[in-house]
């Protein structure tokens, strides 16, 4: 999806800068942003313009597998060979809501985890070309794919936001 | 997360003497360095502490379940106190990670990571238990539902089978939560380390670069594991009561019993963040993290669940008198005056009584005297196990069958050993992964700004 090209990664000290630089960018027309945070900031992530996370699917998905896992594994071990405990019927739901229950949050978490990793390309793998250290400490940092004039221009969005970094990509390999 | 910065207008900044980011890197990351000597003494007093758990085992696997005390009438003594203790535990770690996250509670961050490491070890720890108890380990797999040559199922109407798939549905999702919670600050970790610290944080941040795709998904799931894990954590205990409250064993068959277990597990183990995150502040310098206010919001939590406790003891005491039983009547006037006198009332004064203290707020400002306190409410609460599981047996319906229960040398090595064991793990923990939550400690930390009026559209 990444287009083979070039790229030109930004750092910023200061949180508003980054937003600004993004919402300048996008109007500029460009799409193909990636943002760097050391911790979630909603502000660039709506600068971002995210809709809801697929996320929810899988825990959805995954919860109601297991509940129906539960359910089944219950019953049909019961039904397969019957034996009167303590008077109760074979099938006794009650007491296998319990068992569903578990199996539903157990299937839902690891769902989900499962769901982080594919959604958000984790593990990432591939060396990373252009890269700050910082945005695990302090900085923020935003990423733009572009050719030719493009990346000129971004370039010279970017810097005009003072970013205490500039790094160039030329292979643009970075995105994905 | 995407209230964090709301939390932090809406207050007073949380940690007045952090003002970067990077300084909760350095201050967080500093942790993780060279061990000084408090750590490898304690280090090698949990290493011979586990060692006298896994001798007393041994003896216990090469010997037999006999020499342990455990036998008529009461066949559950120690190793399931045990359990049912350090499940406990690990609830109150949850409470801080999954439902205070989802009650926004702004206290939370700089304990949580801390709560939940607990939370893993603890499960781990209650886990030995039974199959310590159960006396031959190697079969403990009889309790999964596998297809096997004997066509047999585990019996799901009962509770016991209930407990195998709650406590490792619990174990597995809430190391999941944690590993979760974690990844970023790995990453943190990583570019300040070297070598082949660095390789291993580069293994298990899987490569974590903190992009808005990554955070982003991240933190949708976190928010759903905590929406799972807050009914999750209510159901293990109550599942752990109905252990009890299923059998009609009188002081155990009670309607009381989840809610009544669920409030103490809160209760112990909020007084066990409080016993390992004292030392823990102290040793590595971070009182600018955890404050006297973080301290006060855990001992309000305690003073609560102390009076849901000490309410649920008396209407315990209270059921067993009007009901006009003359057998639950007996059980629990032999709790207050029979063989066991002194563990009922260790259990009343310092579950019940010793939290009183916490109403008077230079009690709670008092992080010597909070740490006093709990340490009284830990040992409380496993004599209140005690007296519920221990007490109820050898007092049943026929005076033929009363009997005293002594724990044995062994079970009390395995007990010892069991604190030794959840030690070493929170120890190793300390120093390998980041013990405070870095990336959210940021969140409540006012964001850095080049223009004054800051981007405040919410």
């Amino acid at each position: 999806m990444a287009d083979k090209g070039g790229g030109v990664l930004a750092s910023f000290e200061f949180l508003d800068s980054t937003v600004d630089a993004i919402h300048e960018l996008k109007d500029a027309g460009y799409k193909n942003l990636r943002a760097y945070m050391p911790f979630p900031d909603h502000h660039i992530e709506e600068a971002l313009g995210y809709g809801e996370s697929a996320v929810r699917v899988w825990t959805l998905v995954g919860g109601l597998t297991g509940a129906a896992t539960g359910f089944a594994l219950t019953i049909w071990t019961s039904m397969d060979w019957p034996l009167v405990t303590g008077g109760k019927p074979i099938v006794s739901i009650p007491a296998y809501v319990v068992i569903a229950f578990e199996m539903a949050v157990l299937f839902g978490a690891l769902a989900t985890l499962i769901g982080v990793f594919v959604l958000g390309r984790l593990p990432h793998t591939k060396p990373t070309i252009v890269y700050d250290a910082e945005f695990q400490s302090g900085r923020f940092g935003l990423y733009v794919t572009a050719q030719g004039d493009d990346l000129d221009e971004a370039r010279r969005i970017l810097q005009r936001h003072e970013p205490s970094l500039l790094s160039e990509d030329p292979e643009g390999a970075h995105v994905q | 997360m995407a209230t964090a910065t709301e939390t932090s207008a809406r207050g007073a900044a949380p940690h007045p003497d952090v003002t970067s980011y990077s300084d909760v890197n350095r201050d967080i990351l500093a942790i993780l360095q060279r061990p000084g000597k408090g750590w490898w003494a304690l280090f090698g007093l949990a290493t011979a502490g586990v060692g006298l758990m896994f001798f007393s085992w041994g003896i216990q696997l090469v010997k037999g379940i006999g020499v342990a005390g455990i036998s008529k009438p009461v066949g559950w003594g120690v190793y399931i106190t045990t359990f049912v203790f350090w499940v406990g535990i690990a609830h109150s770690g949850t409470l801080v990670s999954a439902i205070l996250f989802l009650f926004r509670a702004p206290w939370r961050q700089s304990i949580y990571r801390a709560a939940e490491a607990m939370t893993v070890f603890a499960v781990m720890t209650a886990g030995l238990f039974p199959l310590i108890h159960v006396g031959r380990p190697w079969l403990a797999y009889w309790l999964v539902p596998y297809p096997n040559a004997r066509f047999l199922w585990p019996n799901f109407r009962s509770p016991l089978v209930w407990d195998v798939f709650a406590v490792t549905t619990y174990f597995t999702v809430s190391a999941t939560f944690f590993y979760l919670g974690t990844i970023p600050d790995i990453a943190a970790a990583r570019e300040a380390a070297t070598g082949l610290r660095k390789k291993f944080y580069q293994f298990i941040s899987l490569g974590w670069r903190g992009t808005d795709r990554e955070w982003h998904h991240f933190g949708k799931a976190y928010i759903f594991l905590a929406a799972l894990a807050t009914p999750l954590v209510l159901s293990v205990h109550s599942v752990v009561s109905w252990d009890f409250a299923m059998g009609i064993t009188p002081g155990w068959h009670a309607t009381i019993f989840a809610p009544y277990f669920v409030a103490g597990a809160i209760f112990s183990g909020m007084a066990m963040v409080i016993t390992l995150t004292v030392p823990l502040r102290k040793v590595f310098g971070l009182q600018a993290y955890l404050t006297t206010k973080h301290y006060d919001a855990m001992a309000k939590l305690i003073l609560l669940t102390s009076m849901i406790v000490l309410y649920a003891y008396l209407t315990e005491f209270f059921m067993a008198w009007y009901s006009g039983e003359e057998i639950e009547r007996t059980s629990f006037w032999d709790r207050l005056f029979g063989s066991y006198w002194w563990a009922t009332w260790t259990m009343l004064v310092c579950n019940g009584i010793v939290p009183i203290m916490l109403w008077f707020k230079r009690v709670r400002h008092s992080i010597p005297a909070l740490f006093v306190i709990s340490i009284f409410i830990n040992i409380g609460m496993w004599f209140e196990r005690f007296v519920i599981i221990v007490v109820s047996q050898h007092h049943e319906f026929v005076p033929f069958a009363w009997g005293v229960y002594r724990p044995s040398m062994v079970e009390m090595g395995i007990l010892i050993g069991s604190f030794a064991w959840f030690g070493f793990w929170f120890l190793i923990f300390c120093r390998l992964l980041p013990p405070v939550a870095i990336a959210e400690l940021k969140e409540v930390l006012p964001a850095p700004m080049r223009r004054k009026e800051a981007v405040d559209h919410g």
